[in-house]
């Protein structure tokens, strides 16, 4: 399959006025497929939502990319003009639904205002009339009623704007949609809700393909195609969502997977533990592997010194860690 | 872990109406139930449901419109003096969602702990005080050497919600109400709050009631659910029997809502 959208060598850091460097995004590569749902999860702090900004090209100081590419569409939007990137690429091919999309929406404009602003910036033609009858077509079509159109964002609920926000991010049929923690302050049914509309845009081939960050994995079980986990601004493990959620390689994700709380038979009987210490500070983050100081499996002389590549276990599942090889720099 | 048949805090046809007239909202609506000594509940519904307002009646933070509230065999629906109210709250303490607005910020953790004996019986000595404040600190993991003289923005959300919980262990309430105690933190320090919580039940005896939305959370720590929705309890008992087999319609809803492990939905 064809990939929509490559990251080779990602940097991004952010930088103080003390002059200190964040690095919140360190040598990520990522492919995105046609037709999948790459999920990217980790605890707060670990980068992914720099990772969505970068991705979706909305870089602002204080965060700067240092190194890398990201290919949509055999361009690497990195070098293209700002305007060629606002006007053809952003909102074509990639778009995104930020974290609390209820605070992206203007509070004293109707929601019909702001789907006329994002039309007249692709098509600078286009009349009021054709950009509503658009968007109407397209609410309707997703079984969203259309009279949120003339509703201010305060008459809709939370679960409701979150839908809006990603119908109207969705308008120009981008090939891929970045969702960041679109559904983290909902409520289960409203989530579920938000999650059947991406699977419904995928299915009607609004959208190619989706990069869903989240904090929750058990989320990206019910919907993901493929799962990437983040720690102190890397991935450490990449693969299939079954092996990743039944069959996790990496110390941390493992740790991760033990620590969910679900309400299904058998849970109360198990014990959950706490990793041990706290994620790094990302201004100076450990040496080595970065989840060595946290580790359970942590081999003295080894993991403090060298950083270990993200390595193939098959050809779908890769992970960084040592204990799979890799030792020796291969 | 058997319980107790003596009941802690019982609560009868609680009511309360926020608003007048075609405005009034009935955001609790005759709500019932009891909590043993040492029992772990759990009150579940969805934002809006009315559970956080039912545990602000109990915490007497919130003047209840109707209803009876009997606390070890004393009705204290009608308590309002300081002295009683002080009283009560020895007893009956909780921590919040969010552990940043619980706290002064132009406090130390060393006095924000220190303020706590201005709440229970006050003959302890200076620093006797000081070796508690130390020992409840390192219960709940944190070196006190170095959170002491921190203030809260400069400590991460699992560690300031550490600190609240120190404060319990140093109140020793029979009651705890945790209002969402872990949803703004991250899945690896979470489990390690919850079983200090836990602890406090195996150590002390202590009764905790759980306002939450989380199911996962709800059944792993309690014996008993109640679940929420407008305002009303549409279901309450024994956790295991209502994740197995729920007869409320919501609850059924609301357990096919939440993602789970091996379950997979349909979309």
């Amino acid at each position: 399959m064809e990939n929509l959208l490559t990251a080779n060598q990602l940097k991004a850091y952010y930088r103080t006025v003390q002059g200190e460097e964040v690095k919140a995004v360190d040598d990520v590569f990522l492919e995105v497929k046609e037709g999948e749902v790459l999920g990217i999860a980790g605890e707060s702090g670990c980068g992914k939502s720099t990772l969505a900004s970068v991705l979706s090209f909305t870089i602002l100081p204080p965060l700067y990319l240092i190194d890398g590419e990201v290919i949509v569409d055999s361009h690497n939007i990195f070098i293209l003009d700002k305007e060629t990137l606002r006007r053809e690429i952003k909102g074509r091919y990639i778009s995104i639904v930020p974290q609390g999309a209820m605070n992206s929406l203007n509070p004293t404009s109707r929601i019909k205002n702001f789907v006329i602003d994002v039309l007249k910036e692709h098509f600078p033609d286009i009349t009021k009339e054709e950009a509503l009858k658009r968007a109407r077509e397209r609410f309707e079509a997703l079984s969203l009623p259309a009279r949120i159109l003339d509703a201010y964002p305060h008459q809709l609920s939370g679960g409701m704007k979150q839908r809006t926000v990603t119908v109207i991010s969705t308008l120009l049929n981008p090939s891929v949609l970045i969702a960041d923690e679109p559904t983290s302050a909902l409520d289960v049914s409203s989530q579920k809700i938000v999650i059947k509309l991406f699977v419904e845009l995928l299915k009607r081939n609004i959208i190619k393909s989706i990069v869903f960050i989240t904090h929750e994995l058990l989320l990206l079980r019910h919907f993901a195609d493929r799962i990437a986990i983040m720690y102190a601004g890397k991935i450490i493990e990449l693969g299939p969502m079954e092996e990743v959620i039944f069959s996790p390689l990496h110390p941390y994700t493992k740790l991760l997977i033990s620590s969910i709380l679900v309400p299904e038979a058998g849970m109360k009987e198990k014990k959950i533990d706490a990793i041990p210490g706290v994620p790094p500070d990302l201004k100076n983050p450990p040496s080595g592997c970065r989840f060595h100081p946290r580790c359970p499996s942590y081999m003295k002389g080894v993991c403090e010194k060298i950083s270990p590549n993200l390595v193939d276990i098959t050809q779908e599942h890769k992970v960084s860690c040592f204990l799979y090889g890799g030792k020796d720099g291969t | 872990m058997a319980l107790d048949k003596e009941i802690l805090l019982e609560v009868k046809n609680l009511v309360r109406i926020f608003g007048s007239g075609k405005s009034a909202v009935k955001a609790v609506d005759n709500v019932s139930f009891s909590i043993r000594k040492g029992e772990i509940l759990s009150l579940l519904g969805e934002s809006g449901s009315g559970k956080t307002t039912t545990a602000r009646l109990i915490l007497k933070l919130l003047p209840l419109t109707e209803g009876k509230i009997i606390f070890k065999n004393r009705d204290i629906t009608h308590l309002n003096n300081r002295r009683s109210l002080l009283e009560y709250w020895r007893e009956v303490q909780a921590i919040f969602q969010d552990p940043f607005s619980s706290f002064n910020s132009f406090y130390s953790v060393k006095r924000v702990l220190n303020n706590v004996f201005r709440l229970i019986k006050d003959d302890i000595f200076k620093e006797d005080r000081e070796e508690k404040i130390k020992e409840s600190l390192l219960n709940v993991g944190l070196n006190p050497e170095e959170v002491l003289n921190k203030r809260p923005y400069e400590l991460s959300g699992g560690q300031r919600q550490r600190i609240m919980l120190a404060r319990i262990l140093i109140i020793k309430p029979s009651l705890l109400i945790a209002d969402e105690p872990t949803s703004m933190i991250d899945a690896s320090s979470r489990a390690g709050i919850l079983n200090l919580l836990l602890d406090l039940r195996g150590k002390y005896g202590m009764s905790i009631m759980f306002i939450t939305h989380d199911m996962g959370l709800a059944y792993y720590t309690s014996d008993t659910l109640l679940i929420m929705n407008n305002g009303k309890i549409v279901e309450s008992g024994d956790a295991e029997k209502i994740i197995e087999n729920p007869k409320d319609s919501y609850t059924v809803r609301l357990l096919s809502d939440v993602p789970v492990l091996y379950r997979k939905w349909e979309l």
